[in-house]
């Protein structure tokens, strides 16, 4: 069966100035592959600047992408247009981490739901307001704030305003970019029940980015971990928590705040910071930093490999160390 | 600098109100709360449960408008009532502050060098050339690569996470006794996060700087605070060392704070949610703030709870503490 969602060796760059014979990029994404199942969930993290916000949003259409695909139930996205590429975006629905920027500041939230109802030509007028009231409903508001404007609601009822406008095309597949960061940790806990309940209920697929590990980890049993626009380790969340096979990715894991003083920061932290994007490192972008580089990280650029079950690391120093032959 | 053995920084029944249309906000209710030399203590709450006022107060740095009560001691001065010209003198020598964004306290004009030499030399009769030796070797303690290089440059060509080791480094130039960092982590990544903490630990072994660390992050107080104190709604609810913090929390709103992190139960589990909405501190319910959303809450709750314990089990304000000894079973 194939998946809902593929995205095949994905590229996508910003001019960063130079002159125009000499442009300078951002390489934001570079060669990254995921694929999310009917119904599933993939955690996507990494660190600011990683380039998570841009593979969402290329998934969306809000950026053409400069090399790869991105095939949404089957079909390249790249090449819908008129009805189908409408019939697209009905059936993928971003959440974004403040719906304020989403939220028209004039309109009552209610009318920002019913206009996304609207926009997709989903039923008639009458209906419509039912359709609202049934949509606060499912994201667990009282329908009477419909009337309220999004500066006059808090942040977690912004949010699951945001949602609900989300819900309103009954999507099959959400892009949820750090849709709890900007939440206190008992607005988050509500949130993060929101979206699994309706995960479940409604067979949704959701592309869970997160800078949080601890939610990813919570939210998704799969995950895709990206440094400086690259895919460097996926396969299960909680394999990869427990024993994590990038160096890269092993740094981020150690340096998790858990709540739990019995599991405190043992090693001294990954040294230095990410470098710019503009020029990143050749070879494997993390060898300045890692602790066990060879020579050749500095030229080869790593492939995904078999590290364990349903589990890829982009580095071929550990892939030797884990990939035993098989008896 | 001369150390007192009793506490580095002591805040008495504290209150800071200030006025709006729906009337005063109470965003610190009654703080006492003592910051002992050495310690990392933190002050750990949701956003608006007054945090930063608090460490403002402790700075004298609220806006005219706030109508403080109670004392802040440092030493033996209370800073709720030294003239602004005082207070100028201790702050940045004797009690220092960090902030969540770094480049609010760097002038983006200036060299990042010349403002850790300016803070030394705004407090000690040195010369120019002493200060840059001092400010030099502070940014290498505080873990800047090829700091003379460095030196010369201005804060934008520097990351969020340099420019917040800058901020302590001139925070710590004349080796304050108190050190409030009121979340200096939560505009970096993770790994950046773990660096600063670790750097703010060792600092505080090496110098002995007592620092009370403002988070909302109760990862962040796990990962390095010895004692924290919790606030909710402008008041203390408890406070405790960190292991019988996170391993018998007393208060049931830091009970419930802990099992709402994602992260820490069964994957996919259903997270703990604390019902209902933190109070408006116009109009906060009367005695225990916490009540409302209390599923302990009883008639008494409406008479105010008092602080109180010991230093084995730490201290609560509750009429209905979850236990202590009471074996934490996995529900
Ligand atoms: N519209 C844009 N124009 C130029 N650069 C961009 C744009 N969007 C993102 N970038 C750059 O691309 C990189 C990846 O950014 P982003 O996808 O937002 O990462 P993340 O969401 O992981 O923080 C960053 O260096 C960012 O500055
Ligand atoms: N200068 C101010 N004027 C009016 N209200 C303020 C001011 N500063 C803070 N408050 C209010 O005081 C309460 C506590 O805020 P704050 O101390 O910033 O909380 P925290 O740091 O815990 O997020 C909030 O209700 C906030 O709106
Ligand atoms: S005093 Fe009462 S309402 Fe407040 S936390 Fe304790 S039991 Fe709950
Ligand atoms: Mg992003
Ligand atoms: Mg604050």
């Amino acid at each position: 069966m194939s998946a809902l969602l593929e995205v095949q060796g994905l590229v996508k760059r910003f001019p960063a100035g130079g002159p125009v014979w000499r442009r300078r990029y951002v390489h934001a994404v570079s060669d990254v592959d995921l694929s999310i199942g009917r119904g599933q969930t993939l955690g996507l993290v990494g660190e600011s600047g990683s380039g998570k916000t841009t593979v969402g949003r290329c998934i969306l259409g809000l950026y053409r992408p400069d090399e790869g695909l991105v095939r949404f139930d089957g079909r390249d996205v790249a090449g819908l247009r008129g009805s189908t590429l409408a019939e697209f975006r009905r059936r993928v629905q971003p959440v974004f981490q403040d719906p304020y920027g989403s939220l028209d500041p004039r309109w009552t939230v209610g009318r920002s739901v019913q206009e996304s109802l609207e926009a997709h030509r989903i039923g008639s007028v009458q209906d419509r307001r039912d359709r609202v009231r049934e949509l606060f409903a499912t994201v667990g508001l009282d329908p009477a704030l419909g009337d309220r404007h999004p500066r006059n609601l808090s942040g977690g009822q912004r949010q699951r305003v945001g949602i609900a406008a989300a819900l309103a095309s009954e999507p099959e597949l959400i892009i949820a970019d750090e849709p709890v960061s900007a939440l206190d940790v008992s607005v988050q806990a509500q949130i993060i029940n929101l979206l699994q309940r309706l995960g479940r209920d409604l067979g949704l697929a959701v592309l869970f980015i997160s800078h949080d590990l601890g939610v990813v980890e919570h939210v998704s049993s799969e995950v895709a971990v990206m440094y400086l626009g690259r895919v460097v380790e996926t396969g299960p969340t909680a394999a990869i928590l427990r024993a994590p096979e990038h160096p890269y990715t092993r740094a981020l894991v150690e340096a998790i705040p858990h709540p739990d003083p019995s599991r405190r920061f043992r090693h001294a932290s990954l040294a230095g910071e990410i470098p710019s994007p503009v020029d990143p490192p050749s070879g494997c972008a993390f060898h300045p930093r890692c602790p066990i580089a060879q020579a050749s990280c500095r030229i080869q650029v790593p492939e995904l490999e078999p590290v364990g079950e349903d589990h890829l690391a982009a580095c071929p120093v550990v892939a030797r160390v884990t990939t035993r032959p098989t008896t | 600098m001369t150390r007192t053995t009793g506490p580095a920084l002591a805040l008495d029944d504290l209150r800071v109100s200030f006025p709006s249309a729906q009337g005063p906000v109470s965003a610190v209710d009654g703080v006492s709360l003592e910051l002992r030399p050495d310690e990392i203590l933190g002050l750990v709450g949701e956003s608006g449960c007054g945090k930063s006022t608090l460490a403002n107060a402790a700075m004298g740095l609220l806006p005219e408008s706030a109508e403080v009560s109670g004392a802040v001691r440092l030493g033996d001065r209370d800073l709720t009532i030294l003239a602004e010209r005082d207070l100028r003198r201790i702050r940045g020598d004797e009690i220092a502050m960090v902030f969540q964004d770094p480049s609010t306290s760097l002038d983006p004009v200036w060299t990042v060098g010349d403002q850790v030499a300016e803070t030394i030399r705004a407090h000690r009769d040195v010369s120019r050339r002493e200060a840059k030796a001092r400010a030099l070797k502070l940014m290498r303690e505080v873990g800047i690569p090829s700091a003379e290089q460095r030196y010369g440059e201005p804060p934008h060509r520097m990351s969020g996470g340099m420019k917040q080791r800058i901020v302590i480094a001139a925070a710590l130039a004349n080796d304050p006794a108190v050190l409030i960092a009121d979340e200096p982590t939560t505009a970096l990544d993770v790994t950046i996060q773990a660096q600063i903490l670790q750097l703010l630990d060792g600092l505080r072994q090496r110098r002995g700087t007592a620092v009370l660390l403002i988070t909302h992050d109760l990862g962040v107080v796990a990962q390095v605070c010895d004692r924290v104190a919790v606030m909710y709604a402008g008041q203390l609810v408890e406070v405790a060392t960190t292991e019988q913090i996170f391993s018998h929390p007393a208060h049931p709103y830091t009970e419930a704070l802990l099992r709402a992190v994602p992260g820490t139960g069964e994957p996919g589990a259903e997270l703990t949610v604390i019902p209902g909405q933190v109070p408006d501190l116009a109009a906060p319910p009367v005695g225990c703030r916490f009540a409302p959303r209390c599923p302990f809450a009883t008639e008494e709750c409406s008479i105010r709870p008092p602080l109180e314990g010991d230093e084995a089990h730490g201290a609560v304000a509750c009429w209905h503490p979850r236990s202590r000894d009471r074996e934490v079973t996995a529900r």
